[in-house]
């Protein structure tokens, strides 16, 4: 490929060139690392841009009666914040993470399919800017409606022409259709990167944890993501070619939707949260200096997870009216996924018992994730049992305990990920200082925000309201939890000024600045264009262990 | 680059992993299959909901010729697939040409079918619960036929330039399971849309 050459090329003088031709090397680039630069940084844009919307929703509430946005404005911002942090920051974060680990961590040149894996980004880049793009085209010819307002489940009839005129739901349809697209490329492109392109050696049993998380991820993926692209395909026929799948007044559901929405609406949680488990399986024995406690079953465990969140979906809709035995099946289910999730745990725990733990702050994201998942585990259980559902369904309650999930847990592990490989990935390591005052602020104010969350829902307070009255116990609690989203805020600019001050000033990196045992840490950092001038060959799940220590190999245990 | 990318020990003496091709097209089968698997999920849950004609009973005819043609390009394409493993490039190119005509044959039946079913009967994508997810679930096949059809074309077109060898074989499996896998859904749409659904 000539743009490998130019890859290879463009390292050696890129102070040199003019500025087009450097951004012309990043918009053609097929090269897996560039790609995965490109994912994350994207899904940092979008995670400024719904955490700005977040604190958009968080001042609207912060007291009774308050008039910051419309209703009509609010509707909009909490649909796009739910739909932007789900398909436009944890997606493409998770890819860019597995674009640019996994075939550095199984000694691969590139991933299998690298033209597939371009094209694959830029239609996930496209779906988001169609998402964004409704504000400005939202309204089309008919002046109504200028971005998506359905809520991110987008629950029939609301999108129906009747409810849902002009072209904002259009465009969050196509949007969505359209980044699914990339996300089956790309998982695609992933497993076959797994099963084809390892190096000798690396058997599937001495994969690093990361890899084998991720194979499960992308298998997820497969057969999670395609139902709701089906699902938006039947929307399209119904808004434009006038069918009736979810026309409740020519005999379609309305809850056919509900089904199709959370068969991928659950999986896709366990998508988001499987790759922060990666994370955590690769940081935690680094940084206690033991081999990962358990490894066959940490694998068993994240297979057992991926088949079981295929049957859970309907926990999602408790609330509906289905039948006991309906009911009764997804709280067992429910109730069954807590058995490998809690699996894992006490294998982090494991490792760590025992272990000389060094706390740098990847590690400190890491502790921190235990706690949070734990209770959001607990809050899970709790919502999983139908009768405590039917109390507590569509209340903050939900909302604090999925954000339990989504910020205590998918993004601490993100965060964790960011201060692990960042010397890997620019060659300069984060400010410690300035990532413990991001943890800390963060932990705080993920607490202050979201532990009292759970109080509001408990006394009533319904998601999506825009406002409410005062005097129901519901003000100072909500006043406390915009305070908590604030500092929140506070502490993820200061962790964008870490990644932009440490990459200019920070200190180098070297190739190996953990001591750790994947093969990514074998090569320079950054990586050059070719990854390994010579292929690994390996003998046991840490080789840079067994070339650390010749004398006691883990190769000699395995 | 620092000493520790030196080689890390000896190579196994075995190392075969399996080709990124099938493991490719493996993966986009079982996705296409989920995409399917809802569509066909959406056509069951609507059989005999419509709340007004023309009902399936009514205007369907079962198309077995069509169906026939259909199956048997998948007996045509592997057979040819095997030609072209063993070499003999004529005798690939005759059963790859027959490949298509027999699935282009298939996709002028749905044509006749869809043109009967419209200017005849009146049913169109939005007269009725039936109309919406028959012509939806036909169409999604018959989208994946047309695709199939325009990539066997471009086979065809490259092995009469000559271009289409022993070594390409590998290549070719993998568009066979792409035109089985159209094959294999025709059987599970037939049988939803043509026996249970009437």
């Amino acid at each position: 490929m000539s743009s490998d050459a130019m890859a290879i090329h463009q390292q050696t003088d890129v102070g040199s060139r003019p500025w087009v031709e450097t951004l012309h090397g990043w918009v053609t680039t097929v090269d897996h690392k560039r790609l995965g630069i490109l994912y994350i940084l994207y899904a940092l844009l979008f995670l400024a841009v719904a955490g700005s919307e977040a604190m958009i929703i968080r001042i609207q509430l912060m007291y009774p009666h308050n008039s910051f946005v419309s209703p009509q404005v609010f509707n909009r911002i909490f649909t796009m914040h739910g739909t932007t942090m789900v398909f436009f920051v944890g997606i493409p974060v998770l890819f860019g993470l597995a674009n640019y680990l996994v075939p550095l961590m199984i000694g691969a040149r590139d991933m299998a399919f690298p033209r597939l894996n371009a094209f694959s980004f830029w239609l996930t880049a496209l779906g988001g800017f169609l998402l964004y793009f409704s504000f400005l085209g939202g309204s089309g010819l008919y002046g109504a409606g200028n971005a998506p307002d359905v809520g991110w489940w987008a629950y029939a009839p609301l999108t129906s022409r009747a409810f849902s005129p002009g072209h904002s739901s259009d465009y969050w349809t196509i949007s969505l259709l359209v980044a699914g697209f990339g996300s089956i490329g790309t998982a695609v492109n992933i497993i076959a990167t797994i099963l084809c392109m390892r190096c000798p050696g690396m058997k599937l049993s001495r994969m690093p944890l990361l890899v084998w998380l991720n194979l499960v991820v992308s298998g997820l993926v497969l057969i999670a993501i395609t139902p709701l692209s089906a699902a938006q395909i039947m929307l399209c026929v119904d808004r434009y070619l006038g069918g009736h799948f979810f026309d409740t007044q020519a005999g379609g559901s309305a809850t056919l939707w509900m089904h199709f929405f959370w068969i991928f609406g659950h999986p896709e949680v366990y998508i988001l949260i499987l790759p922060a488990f990666a994370v955590l399986s690769e940081v935690i024995p680094v940084f206690s200096r033991k081999p990962m406690f358990g490894y066959p079953v940490m694998v068993g465990a994240t297979i057992a997870i991926g088949f079981i969140s295929m049957s859970v979906w309907a926990h999602h809709m408790f609330s509906i009216g289905m039948s006991s035995y309906g009911n009764a099946f997804f709280v067992l289910t429910t109730m069954a996924i807590a058995v490998p999730t809690g699996i894992k745990i006490f294998n982090w725990l494991g490792t760590m018992w025992g272990g000389r733990i060094i706390f740098k702050t990847p590690m400190l994201f890491c502790i921190g994730f235990l706690f949070n998942f734990l209770i959001a585990g607990l809050t899970g259980i709790m919502l999983g049992s139908a009768a405590f559902n039917w109390q507590l369904t569509g209340s903050y309650f939900v909302v604090a305990h999925f954000h339990y999930t989504l910020s205590g847990s998918f993004l601490f592990g993100i965060f964790a990920a960011f201060y692990y490989w960042y010397p890997k990935i620019t060659g300069r390591m984060l400010s410690e200082r300035l990532g413990k005052l991001h943890f800390w602020l963060f932990f705080i104010g993920f607490h202050l925000c979201f532990d009292l969350m759970h109080i509001p829902g408990l006394l009533g307070m319904a998601r999506r309201i825009y406002t409410y009255e005062a005097g129901r116990g519901w003000d100072t609690l909500n006043l406390l939890v915009s305070i908590g989203a604030f500092i929140q805020g506070i502490a993820t600019l200061i962790f964008v000024a870490n990644l932009i001050v440490s990459y200019f000033k920070g200190a180098k990196a070297g190739n190996d600045p953990w001591d750790a045992w994947t093969l990514e840490w074998s090569v320079s950092s950054p990586p050059p264009a070719y990854n390994f001038a010579v292929t690994p060959t390996v003998a046991s799940r840490r080789p840079l262990w067994d070339l650390k220590h010749p004398e006691d190999p883990d190769s000699r245990y395995e | 680059m620092s000493a520790i990318t030196t080689p890390f020990s000896q190579t196994p003496a075995t190392w075969k992993l399996p080709y990124r091709g099938q493991v490719g097209m493996a993966c986009l089968i079982i996705a296409e299959s989920a995409i399917f698997t809802i569509f066909v999920v959406a056509y069951l849950y609507y059989i005999g909901k419509s709340l007004t004609g023309p009902t399936p009973r009514e205007v369907l005819e079962t198309p077995i010729f069509f169906t026939v043609c259909l199956l048997s390009s998948s007996l045509t394409i592997h057979l040819a697939s095997k030609l072209l493993e063993r070499g003999k490039r004529g005798g690939f190119l005759v059963l790859w040409f027959l490949t298509i005509v027999l699935g282009a044959l298939f996709m002028y039946g749905t044509v006749r079918e869809w043109h009967r079913l419209i200017y005849e009967h009146g049913l169109t994508i939005s007269s009725n619960l039936f109309g919406t997810t028959y012509y939806s679930l036909v169409g999604l096949h018959a989208t994946h036929v047309t695709v199939g059809l325009l990539m066997l074309t471009i086979v065809l077109l490259f092995g009469l330039a000559g271009r289409v060898g022993q070594e390409q074989s590998a290549r070719i499996d993998v568009l066979s399971m792409y035109w089985h896998f159209v094959d294999a859904v025709w059987v599970v749409v037939f049988t939803v849309v043509y026996v249970l659904g009437r």
